[in-house]
């Protein structure tokens, strides 16, 4: 026989139901293009016909101006910190260790910012028009995802001119 | 502004707070309701349809909760929709409910929103990797700091602007028992000194984690004119953009700017600044006060700042910004845009209590969500239009 069970009136007060999701993420054409790219170690957007404006990552599409963006443009994998924020919370699922940089980059050639990770600089020493370059994982190791490029870091350049990156701030 | 009049009369919060551990979700969401109904002098049968609102399901994993929500808010043989629009849905919410009465539709629409932030992990669910991305998003402080520093660079704003407004709130919910938030030792050093959660926003210049649910009944004019002391609405206004593209101005969105132009002009206004008494706006971190500022139109571009510093935004300045004290004291993130819209309706229906903003006859609700990307406003007035 058993011992003494749960107290039948004690109320139950939650239960564990833990849901999984699992994603396909199909990246479509333009996103495809993209990524072969960056398996091979380069940076492939797109400009748009209409305001001339390029994309990286490419959407195949220009949400300003409504149209499909199929002239593929090469940018460098250097670029300007337009901003950027010191990350110092943890929190569940956290996959990089405290404090990081995550930082929105200006690639030459490119009109839009790109998200990625600061790194080989300490945190306090950051700043905007910061020049910085991508550091690659090695050729082998590439797969058609940005973390191919594992983190940047500075390129030991000249701080940008504001007013070269000021529409981007 | 277009359609017929509608009008708040009634109006219930629950007493934001970090755990509701007494309540379930629908618990929460009918204790607001409930007292909505009770200041609108109404009971259960008098409403012809339920509009409910909440952030992403993701948060407290309960999909749809709008389902099993019908039963507990009065909904069985009636209307009832879910809105979602992120953080700004509170907002959007309560205008889709206007928008019953406005049409023609509904005479009496009870709106409900809610968050109950102990059940659900936010920052969690807000930090997914994107496919094929680096796994750097952290939240939504990691979205919005970012911005932050843009804001500050752009507009040489000096650093104490966004501790003032951190203090300011926190002193205004000392005014409001259903804040969340209550730090009676509150002060600029004990912001300043908090730590830099996500740089350049520190602890004390970010929302906290909070329950709680909002509700208001809407009805139209003849309703409303049995009803001592209706809140007029005079316009109401919502716009979207894209979170991405090239050339977009995050920092001042063009989405925010032309959703205030059509809301004043609906409600006839030229000079918010002189024609507004009061509002309350979506402020999750501090430095979002001067940035709305100028988004709204109170404040030229660059200049927003100023008027925090000058003290025209605290309780006694001339136009008061969240004297609840906002969603930096309360942040049942689903309801916090609709605490705005029904805090502004309280001020100019005369009911904030001792958060009362003295004479307020006209009010802004705002509300912002996704990547800055939704916007839902309205104005309120004591007077009939």
């Amino acid at each position: 026989m058993t011992e003494a069970g749960p107290d039948p009136n004690e109320p139950v007060r939650s239960i564990r139901a833990p849901v999984h999701l699992e994603y396909h993420f199909m990246p479509g054409r333009a996103s495809s293009r993209f990524l072969r790219g960056v398996e091979q170690g380069r940076l492939l957007g797109q400009r748009c016909p209409q305001c001339a404006k390029v994309y990286v990552p490419p959407r195949g599409a220009c949400a300003a101006c409504g149209v499909p963006t199929d002239e593929e443009v090469e940018v460098a994998d250097r670029g300007t910190v337009t901003t950027f924020c010191v990350v110092n919370v943890p929190f569940h699922g956290q996959k990089i260790k405290l404090p990081y940089v995550s930082a929105t980059i200006l690639l030459d050639g490119a009109d839009i910012g790109l998200f990625h990770l600061l790194q080989e600089v300490d945190a306090e020493k950051v700043h905007m028009g910061m020049r910085v370059e991508a550091v690659w994982a090695p050729p082998e190791q590439r797969k058609p995802t940005l973390e191919s490029i594992l983190h940047f870091r500075p390129s030991g350049e000249p701080d940008a001119d504001y007013e070269t990156y000021k529409d981007h701030v | 502004m277009s359609g017929q009049l509608c009008a708040v009369v009634g109006v219930g919060q629950t007493k934001y707070s970090s755990t509701r551990g007494d309540v379930s979700i629908a618990g929460l969401c009918r204790e607001a309701a409930g007292r909505a109904l009770e200041d609108a002098g109404m009971t259960w049968r008098d409403i012809d349809a339920v509009v409910i609102g909440k952030a992403p399901d993701m948060f407290e994993g309960v999909m749809m909760p709008e389902l099993y929500l019908a039963d507990a808010l009065g909904a069985a043989g009636k209307p009832m929709l879910r809105v979602h629009t992120a953080g700004s849905v509170g907002g959007s919410t309560a205008l889709v409910a206007a928008s019953l009465v406005q049409g023609g539709i509904h005479q009496r629409v009870l709106t409900v929103a809610f968050e109950k932030q102990s059940e659900s992990d936010a920052m969690w669910a807000l930090s997914r990797p994107m496919p094929f991305a680096p796994p750097t998003l952290a939240g939504a402080g990691g979205y919005f700091a970012p911005l932050i520093r843009s804001y500050i660079r752009r507009s040489g704003a000096p650093d104490h602007i966004g501790i003032m407004v951190g203090v300011k709130d926190r002193q205004n919910a000392l005014r409001n028992p259903y804040a969340h938030l209550q730090i009676e030792d509150i002060s600029f050093e004990k912001v300043a000194e908090s730590p830099m959660l996500w740089d350049p926003i520190r602890y004390l210049e970010t929302c906290p984690s909070s329950d709680g649910a909002c509700a208001m009944v809407l009805v139209d004019e003849p309703t409303a004119g049995r009803s001592p002391d209706p809140a007029w609405i005079v316009g109401t206004a919502m716009r979207s953009e894209p979170t991405m593209f090239a050339g977009r101005d995050a920092v001042n969105p063009r989405a925010g700017r032309d959703c205030a132009a059509d809301l004043y002009a609906q409600a006839g206004i030229t000079d918010p600044r002189g024609q507004i008494d009061c509002a309350e706006i979506y402020v999750p971190f501090s430095w979002y006060e001067p940035m709305w500022m100028e988004n709204l139109g109170f404040a030229a571009e660059g200049e927003g700042w100023k008027m925090t510093d000058s003290g025209a935004t605290a309780f006694d300045g001339d136009l008061p910004v969240n004297p609840s004290g906002g969603v930096l004291s309360s942040n049942p993130i689903g309801a916090s845009g609709m605490i705005r819209f029904a805090e502004a309706a309280l001020q100019v229906r005369g009911k904030a209590g001792e958060h009362q903003v003295a004479g307020a006859g006209q009010a802004l609700g705002h509300a912002y969500g996704g990547g800055s990307q939704f916007f839902a406003m309205w104005i309120v007035r004591a007077q009939k239009p």
